[in-house]
């Protein structure tokens, strides 16, 4: 292990050590830290300067409440809900049959059509925005959720499937063999000697795109225009415009927006971390 | 939110029995969903749906900034029979295009050339006009009326008194103007009145589009005189990172007197804990004598797109639109101004004083950004932006913004 | 009969052949339609000069321009300002391999509650980045945040103003970080790696789980300490974390674009700017509507994320040709 454990330094630096993390963790979220301290503050306290000292008075409930009693934020959270769930079924289940295709079949275009999904996802999302918003408005998909999911699911298919095939292909490949030579039919060789087998990557990847997804705010700027359709990332940008210097409902408002994918990387934290670091370890 | 309502289906379906193939649909789209401006408009669609049963108006209600994007598109693909815009260089690309129809020969036969005449030059395009104005509002200064007394400043009528004014604030530690620029705009108004007072309304017309230089002479003065305007009146530190609603804090905390704002601010005035009683409106100082007076007051009007369905019923609306006891009534619940020189004004002082302004006024300016096209006026405000946080950028910013307008026109 | 029997024995001869592509054309697609498609049709449309109109009878209004865009972009210094923005995010994103790689260090013990604390220094990857920006933007208002109470409290003197409200006098006015046109880039990017920082520290810690504890106790019988240690015996080991770490800061920093739009929205007068949100204003905010040229930028960014996306792919076809 490395550095050295500090166990075999001696007790003193054992101690001194747990001292420090909390010290440096505080200094590490001093942001977040403070964010949080602004939204439970009322907004006589906010108006008066006092951004540091003890709170005049606590308000949070006030605070959380009023974000949802004087703006639309519950319509935005559930928009959100309603675009990061389908982008995440649509995307995982269409890598999953993709990143099967590309790990287990030897056909000539597999490993271009691979590297394809991979730099697609890749891509920056200027180099797609006209006509993808074009197509939208043409086809009557600008400023709906589907077309917020859809996109995001054809994008997020991308990454995905590097995920995927790249699981795959780390199965034994002998189980498919023996399944064949049994004379199983391709599609139950997925169903139910594949599927089975990745079921942690589809875990990983699900919290990551959900994580993806839900803190997209570009697409929601370049698909959406009025306030109907608009995910929270997008909602909390107009709160911001609509409560002018009230930070403490902003702050409440922020806060708020990063609830989900916070409870998500909590719930599904060795997933989550398993997801994003594959590649990272060989 | 798309907001559809049939208004009126039922009085329509009741004149019209057994003639109800005649009702003839005529689609409107607005752009305010406004607490005011909505109830204006929907006092109207039912006073025009009342004198005209036997046309079935259908609503459609858009937010302002929804619409600005919606229109680029149902235009051609699903055109209404009304919808409302901006005239100026606004209207310009969808003209260009061939979207709008133009309604020269509505003006002719209604004969709204008298009392629409200071809209007349900014509907026009190409020899026609292409809509039917409804509303506008004033720009000007609103100012701290507790504080001009305890100074014993009275409003400024010359730039002199200005500039006087400015520096007996000055001693007594307020700073004359507060102004938020983060988002550009608000610089833009500062700019379009010193224009205006120091070239006149022609060669503000001429500058925006795009016929004068902002090297040659007379833009070179104006710039002068913003340089004056910064030395010696002065505007709050930082206000390159306010939003115009950020920069009320300090004007409605006393620390600064002024703002040149649209009227549309008073209500953020109000919000921020001032008293109409502390407040107060002027118009925007003389610099040249020999200039006549030209104001800002951005306008909303109606135009016909060239998909429309049912053009003549679209006709009648715009006519009526145009009418005096109609704009009257309209502007009075929506806080606004009537276009038509014959219709009446609320009490309200501030529209009062708006009123009397702008019907002195020898020309209407759209403000900056609807006046030149899109990608000059946003070049031309960060100039605007740059220049007031450093006067000595002036000679960059002014190439700059030649070399956009060499390649925007 | 006979007909069907053949078919069915081709089907069944041609089945592994035939199979793959059942599988791979609902992505295939999804992912042409809405990625590869538009890519060509960006290219295609940065040769046009087109403010996304169509005119009453749906043709479109487009005028075919050829390379006029690019020489456009040649003379604008909005360009340049927002490609020496990227290269400035590029460089100094690079901090957040070797700041996450210290934090990992510091984290790497087995203390109780590491894990907590583990995850609590990832927290700000998982936050989505408008409100990292809207958090920083406000920490550095200089009127109501952060940097401006600060200042108050140092320099400032509170004073009654003459309408008898409370104000402030400063000796020197606040710093305003994010509308100085020195340092606003700065102070965004500052913003940008604290989630980046924490997505490196990430990948190292995975990292460092996985290095050989054996080849680490040679190198301590060798005398190996320190320094020495971490750079000829565990950043060897820790090269697939690395490489990762620079990819996905890459492409990072390419792709910063929503804490622009949060804090300054390329201001002031542009100084801010970056070729992402540079295009995107250009293209679609209320002063652009000019896809065509907006569509330049957008190829020219695409190509610069092309020789990232290149090496990477050659990395991968490298492996590809060594693991099989």
């Amino acid at each position: 292990m490395f550095p050295r454990p500090i166990e075999k330094a001696g007790p003193g630096a054992r101690i001194g050590y747990q001292l420090l993390l909390p010290f440096v963790l505080i200094i590490w979220l001093l942001p977040l830290l403070a964010i949080f301290a602004t939204s439970i503050r009322s907004g006589a306290d906010i108006n008066a300067g006092n951004v540091f000292g003890w709170p005049g008075e606590f308000a949070m409930i006030e605070n959380y409440v009023a974000v949802f009693t004087r703006s639309q934020a519950s319509m935005y959270f559930i928009n959100s809900i309603l675009i990061t769930v389908p982008s995440v079924a649509i995307s995982v289940s269409l890598a999953c049959l993709a990143g099967y295709a590309l790990a287990i079949y030897r056909f000539r275009v597999a490993l271009p059509l691979f590297f394809l999904f991979v730099a697609g996802n890749f891509v920056p999302f200027q180099i797609l925005m006209v006509p993808v918003r074009d197509m939208s408005v043409r086809v009557g998909l600008y400023d709906t959720i589907a077309g917020q999911f859809l996109f995001h699911a054809a994008f997020q298919t991308g990454f995905c499937t590097l995920f995927m095939r790249n699981f795959i292909k780390a199965l034994p490949f002998d189980l498919i063999e023996s399944a064949r030579i049994e004379g199983v039919k391709e599609w139950r060789i997925f169903w139910f000697v594949v599927l089975p087998l990745v079921r942690p990557a589809l875990a990983a990847l699900a919290v990551l795109i959900f994580t993806f997804v839900w803190n997209d705010f570009f697409w929601a700027n370049v698909l959406t225009q009025g306030e109907s359709a608009k995910p929270i990332t997008a909602g909390v940008r107009a709160l911001n415009g609509q409560f002018v210097n009230n930070w403490h409902l902003v702050s409440a408002a922020s806060l708020i927006a990063a609830i989900p994918p916070v409870i998500m990387f909590f719930l599904m934290q060795r997933h989550f971390i398993a997801g994003l670091t594959l590649g990272a370890v060989k | 939110m798309l907001q559809k309502s049939t208004l009126a289906v039922a009085l329509a379906a009741a004149t019209c029995l057994g003639g109800g193939a005649n009702a003839a649909d005529l689609v409107i789209n607005f752009d305010d969903l406004n607490p005011g401006p909505k109830q204006g408009f929907d006092d109207a669609v039912a006073l025009f749906q009342k004198e005209n049963p036997d046309i079935n108006v259908i609503v459609n209600n858009n937010d302002r900034e929804a619409h600005k994007t919606a229109i680029r598109n149902f235009l051609t693909a699903d055109a209404p029979d009304v919808t409302s815009w901006y005239p100026g260089n606004r209207m310009a690309p969808f003209v260009d295009a061939g979207l709008f129809e133009p309604v020269t020969d509505l003006w002719e036969e209604e004969g709204f050339g008298e009392h629409l005449a200071a809209i007349k030059p900014t509907m026009t395009r190409d020899g026609e006009i292409w809509g039917v104005p409804y509303s506008y509002y004033q720009w000007g200064i609103y100012y701290r009326k507790d504080i001009f007394d305890l100074l014993e400043l009275e409003e400024p009528q010359t730039w002199d008194e200005l500039l006087s004014a400015c520096g007996k604030m000055k001693e007594n530690g307020v700073t004359p103007f507060t102004i938020g620029t983060k988002f550009l705009w608000p610089a833009a108004g500062v700019f379009d009145y010193i224009n205006l007072r120091t070239n006149g309304y022609e060669t503000h017309m001429a500058l925006t589009a795009g016929e004068v230089k902002y090297t040659d002479e007379p833009i070179r003065e104006t710039f002068a005189n913003f340089e004056t305007l910064i030395n010696e009146c002065g505007f709050v530190e930082n206000h390159a990172s306010m939003s115009w609603q950020d920069a009320i804090a300090p004007f409605s905390n006393g620390d600064a007197a002024m703002y040149v704002m649209g009227n549309f601010a008073v209500d953020a005035f109000l919000n921020s804990g001032l008293d109409v009683s502390q407040l107060d409106f002027f118009p925007f100082p003389t610099i040249d004598p020999d200039v006549p007076a030209a104001e800002e007051a951005p306008t909303d009007a109606f135009f016909i797109p060239a998909n429309a369905k049912n053009k003549e019923d679209a006709r009648k609306f715009l006519a009526f639109v145009a009418r005096p006891d109609v704009q009257t009534q309209w502007n009075k619940t929506m806080g606004q101004l009537p276009i038509n020189s014959q219709a009446d004004v609320s009490d309200d002082k501030f529209i009062q004083e708006g009123f009397a302004m702008l019907n002195k006024a020898q020309g209407l300016a759209q403000f900056f950004d609807r006046d030149a096209p899109a990608e000059m006026a946003k070049a031309g405000m960060e100039g605007f932006q740059r220049f007031m946080t450093d006067t000595s950028t002036l000679e960059e910013v002014l190439q700059r913004l030649d070399e956009v307008q060499a390649q925007v026109y | 009969m006979d007909v069907k029997a053949t078919e069915h024995s081709w089907l069944l001869r041609n089945k592994l052949k035939i199979a793959p592509w059942v599988f791979l054309i609902p992505a295939l697609a999804f992912f042409a339609v809405y990625v590869i498609e538009p890519i060509f049709e960006s290219i295609w449309l940065s040769f046009y000069e087109w403010n996304g109109l169509y005119r009453a009878d749906g043709t479109s209004t487009a005028v075919w321009v050829g390379v006029d865009n690019y020489i456009k972009l040649w003379d604008d210094p909005k360009f340049w300002t927002s490609l020496k923005n990227n290269l400035l995010w590029l460089l100094l994103f690079m901090l957040a391999v070797p700041i996450g790689l210290m934090i990992a260090l510091f984290l790497n013990q087995t203390v109780s509650g590491m894990r907590i604390y583990k995850s609590l220094f990832f927290f700000p990857f998982v936050i989505s980045q408008v409100v990292v920006g809207l958090i920083f933007g406000w920490f550095y208002n200089p009127d109501f945040g952060v940097v401006g109470s600060v200042w108050k409290a140092l320099f400032c003197e509170e004073t009654i103003n003459i309408v008898g409200n409370v104000s402030f006098r400063c000796s020197s006015p606040p710093p305003d970080i994010l509308s100085s046109p020195e340092f606003a880039t700065y102070g965004i990017i500052a913003a940008g790696l604290w989630p980046q920082i924490a997505y490196c520290m990430i990948l190292y810690l995975t990292g460092l789980n996985n290095v050989a504890a054996d080849q680490i106790e040679a190198g301590r019988l060798d005398g190996a300490k320190g320094w020495r240690m971490l750079w000829f015996v565990v950043l060897p080991q820790l090269r697939p974390a690395t490489f990762i770490a620079v990819v996905v800061t890459v492409i990072g920093a390419l792709r910063s674009f929503d804490m622009i739009a949060i804090m300054t929205q390329g201001g002031p007068f542009g100084s801010t700017n970056v070729l992402a949100y540079y295009m995107y204003e250009t293209a679609i905010s209320e002063y652009g509507e000019r896809y065509g040229y907006g569509s330049a930028i957008a190829t020219v960014l695409f190509l610069i994320m092309l020789i990232y996306i290149s090496y990477f792919l050659w990395r991968m076809y490298q492996d590809e040709k060594g693991g099989r």
